[in-house]
């Protein structure tokens, strides 16, 4: 076969970290391949190798015949590659046609814009995929579907021969994405590959031809989809042999009983928008509930529906026997429920702020008297953390950017931990984060549980939650669709409880 | 692990460079100042330049609060000049009256930006630009673009003109104080903590539960206040509520933050290195002055502004290295 695209051999690092290491990438003329793998696996590092927006530290890339010297996202587009990212990049105050045509706009007299012929021409292009609208409208007044097909037209009439599409469908409803698998389906007859990244396994079936899984920076398999199972598939990004899954088979624990105390938090049939559809968990006294899913399976989404950050659309939330969502995060806290995000960075610690200072933002209220700080007061509640969670510091004072990932993280726990809630929610919380801190991390938090508190835990790592978590919440798509308790709860198990709903309960049966 | 005790000077100098950066500068000035001027450093000078920039300090303190928050207040030199008519109206009652007469009015507009900002969502250099307009508008309709002569029979030129304790007059105690509460404000209150948070990181401050809302209103409402105060002293100061006073205030104030090592995009900032940027600042044209007076070169008002707008452009460009910097070393 004569690929369109080959990587071999890609090796790429970041201040010595590698992202990938020996990646390999191949896609035939007409094809449309799906790139897949956990978050962290290097899907997007690899297409930025192949766009040119990454230098490779080794390894070769051949477009077409030769090989490629890709140095910028320019070049790429020359040599017939267009990204249509998940942000487009188009300009949506600009009308349809100008986002077609821009920098190839037809000229009259060498000088003038031809505005006839540039309609002309997006209308067609557009035609090409059943889509008729009004081409001299806003880009921005239209759905993102019709944006990001306006993108897909625009890399057509630039004649790319490989259109790559990050997470196109992961902002689309389902009647938009009918849509767009049909503009695929139709590159793909006119001759155009596709490099397909997805979170969403369902849709490989519907529209790719072959899959490539990457893990850790390496690609693990090529597979021609219609002759793999989804098992297989999440077998492959995880790093599990199917075997062992299929032989330990699924066992519902749902109504176990594990020794608890009383109930602190119950849910029901939650929805908070389209990302989270339907949500049950009961959490008790001295108990760790975990939440597992794939990537988009909802588990944040439950997480700020709990801490009264996304308000409720449906549904019943129940905090120690009195039912009511929290208003919003300042009275989640005062009704003792502490949330640490995923996003550390983003949504966790305050980079210029020192570590004292991090620690204490949610127990201010409490510290002060007047609105006056009581640093004394402050200081002991930081020294005893410190000590406690082995936070590794140069003084107090130090700003949390300089510390390392483990010890940023520790501090926002113990910034939970200060205001004593009853419900701690964490998001990832040993994400990114060294061995030793981690297993620190998670021995803390099951001494606190011990106390009588009970603990919300969402990882995508699977060892941590079947070892961590007393019960585990299974989502996906925006439900909670099984519960598994521990005892009994091996990896296996739990990777068998996501592949059973992700790949529909027939193609598991038929094993 | 804790050594709070080991205090270690050069990593304070490193983490707190810009704040140095800005009063090594304004030691510099004077220093230079203090050799080649005979009368510089009279007791004159010193209390008449101070005495000028209290308005300028005082709408840069306003402005830091809001700055560290990650906003912008553009208002501030057209609310001076309203509340400047404000004060002159109400000088016959005296500083008790006019005091907080002015002052409310500023708060006032302050109030409206707060509400346009957080209530209504708009981008607080989009609202307080229009409230800008307005209150310039404002001013112009209550004074009848005239400007309008204080009472002088009441104490009310005390404030600007006269003494206090003998040494100052009292727009520059006020400023002090005014300056000491807010630095400890910044340093030691939930209140300042949480402007800090905001600057830093809006999204995760709102997660924390802190009062995002209320601690955004309190710099607003203080950013009117504080130009409110900067009218009173204006009206004090010259003897007249001055209408079409004000402009480019905001810049200059901004500029001062801005000279003073606070990052625009907020999270960081410092109360004592603003009031040193807007003396900073305000010692340039005190400097110039000299200088014609000297009478070997004369500049005119407006190279006076150009060689001004170089000199700020130096000082922000030594204190961006600086920062870039301190990030660097602190980052790695």
């Amino acid at each position: 076969m004569n690929a369109l695209v080959s990587m071999s051999g890609i090796e790429k690092s970041f201040a010595g970290v590698p992202a990938l290491s020996q990646a390999s990438l191949e896609i035939a003329p007409g094809e449309v391949h799906a790139l897949i793998g956990q978050n962290g696996a290097g899907k997007s590092t690899m297409i930025k190798v192949l766009t040119g927006v990454y230098r490779r530290d080794s390894g070769s890339v051949v477009i077409g015949r030769g090989e490629s010297e890709i140095s910028s996202p320019r070049e790429a587009q020359e040599a017939g590659i267009a990204t249509i990212y998940q942000e487009l990049n188009l300009v949506p105050l600009r009308s349809v046609t100008e986002n077609i045509i821009m920098g190839y706009e037809p000229k009259r007299l060498g000088l003038f814009v031809d505005w006839r012929e540039g309609n002309k021409r997006a209308r067609e292009v557009l035609a090409r995929f059943g889509i008729d609208i009004d081409v001299t409208e806003p880009l921005g007044n239209f759905s993102t579907a019709i944006q990001q097909l306006v993108a897909i037209a625009r890399a057509v009439s630039l004649e790319a021969k490989l259109v790559i599409m990050d997470e196109p469908t992961s902002s689309l409803d389902a009647s938009e994405v009918e849509v767009l698998f049909g503009v695929v389906r139709e590159l793909k007859n006119q001759g155009v590959s596709v490099l397909y990244v997805s979170h969403f396994l369902d849709e490989l079936f519907q529209i790719c031809d072959r899959v490539t899984t990457m893990r850790d920076g390496r690609t693990v398999s090529t597979r021609i989809v219609s002759e793999t199972k989804k098992l297989e598939m999440i077998a492959d990004m995880l790093g599990r042999n199917t075997d062992e899954i299929a032989a330990e088979g699924m066992t519902d624990f749902a109504g176990a009983k594990a020794k608890r105390g009383s109930i602190l938090l119950r849910s029901e049939n939650v929805c908070s928008g389209p990302r989270l559809t339907h949500f049950d968990l009961t959490l008790h006294r001295g108990e760790i509930v975990g939440l597992g899913g794939l990537l988009g399976s909802g588990r944040t989404e439950a997480a700020r529906a709990l801490f009264g950050v996304d308000a409720l659309e449906d549904g019943v939330i129940e905090l120690d026997g009195h039912t009511g969502q929290p208003s919003g995060p300042d009275e989640a806290i005062s009704k003792r429920i502490g949330f640490l995000t995923e996003d550390r960075k983003a949504e966790g610690i305050i980079p210029d702020m020192s570590v004292r200072e991090n620690m204490t933002l949610a127990l201010l209220p409490k510290l002060a008297k007047r609105g006056q700080i009581d640093f004394e007061r402050e200081r002991a509640i930081v020294d005893g953390f410190i000590s406690d969670l082995g936070i590794k510091a140069a003084h107090m004072d130090q700003p949390i950017r300089e510390l390392s990932g483990g010890n940023q993280q520790k501090v926002l726990l113990a910034r939970w931990l200060a205001t004593e809630p009853d419900i701690l929610i964490l998001d990832e919380p040993t994400r990114g984060v060294d061995v030793g801190a981690k297993r620190e991390i998670q021995s803390f938090i099951r001494s606190y549980v011990d106390k009588g508190f009970g603990v919300v835990l969402i990882s995508s790592e699977f060892e941590e939650l079947v070892e961590g978590a007393d019960r585990i919440v299974v989502m996906h798509e925006g439900r909670s669709v099984t519960e598994l308790a521990n005892p009994g709860i091996t990896g296996n198990i739990l990777v068998g409880a996501l592949a059973h709903h992700d790949a529909g309960a027939d193609t598991w049966n038929a094993q | 692990m804790l050594d709070e005790m080991a205090f270690d000077l050069r990593k304070y100098l490193r983490r707190n460079s810009a704040s140095v950066t800005v009063w090594v500068a304004l030691l510099a000035l004077i220093l230079f100042g203090l050799m080649r001027y005979d009368n510089f450093g009279s007791a004159y000078n010193f209390s008449s330049f101070l005495n000028y920039n209290a308005m300028f300090i005082a709408i840069a303190l306003g402005m830091c609060f809001v700055i560290m928050t990650g906003g912008i207040d553009l208002s501030v030199g057209s609310v001076a000049a309203f509340t400047s008519v404000v004060a002159a109206y109400l000088s016959p009652y005296g500083i008790q009256v006019a005091l907080p007469g002015a002052v409310l009015a500023g708060i006032g507009f302050g109030a409206i930006n707060a509400f346009c900002i957080i209530v209504l969502r708009i981008p607080p250099f989009i609202a307080t630009l229009a409230t800008m307009l307005a209150a310039k508008g404002g001013a112009l309709v209550i004074s009848g673009a005239q400007t309008i002569s204080v009472d002088w029979g009441s104490n009310f030129t005390k404030l600007g003109m006269g003494q206090a304790l003998g040494l100052f007059p009292w727009a520059i105690v006020i400023v002090a104080g005014l300056t000491l509460v807010l630095g400890l404000m910044l340093e030691k209150t939930t209140i300042g903590r949480t402007v800090l948070a905001i600057g830093g990181s809006e999204d995760a401050s709102n997660l924390m539960g802190l009062k995002v809302n209320r601690a955004k209103a309190f710099v607003y409402l203080l950013s009117g206040g504080c130009a409110g105060l900067a009218g009173l002293f204006l009206a004090s100061g010259f003897g007249a509520g001055q209408p079409l006073e004000g402009i480019g205030w905001e810049l200059s104030a901004i500029a001062s933050v801005v000279v003073g090592g606070t990052l625009l995009t907020g999270g960081m900032g410092s109360i004592p290195a603003t009031v040193a940027g807007a003396l900073l600042l305000g010692l340039v044209f005190n400097v110039l002055n000299f200088e014609n007076g000297q009478g070997t070169i004369s500049f005119s008002a407006y190279w006076q502004m150009v060689i001004r707008g170089g000199f700020l452009f130096a000082v922000i460009l030594l204190q961006s290295r600086v920062i870039a910097k301190q990030q660097k070393v602190i980052g790695s």
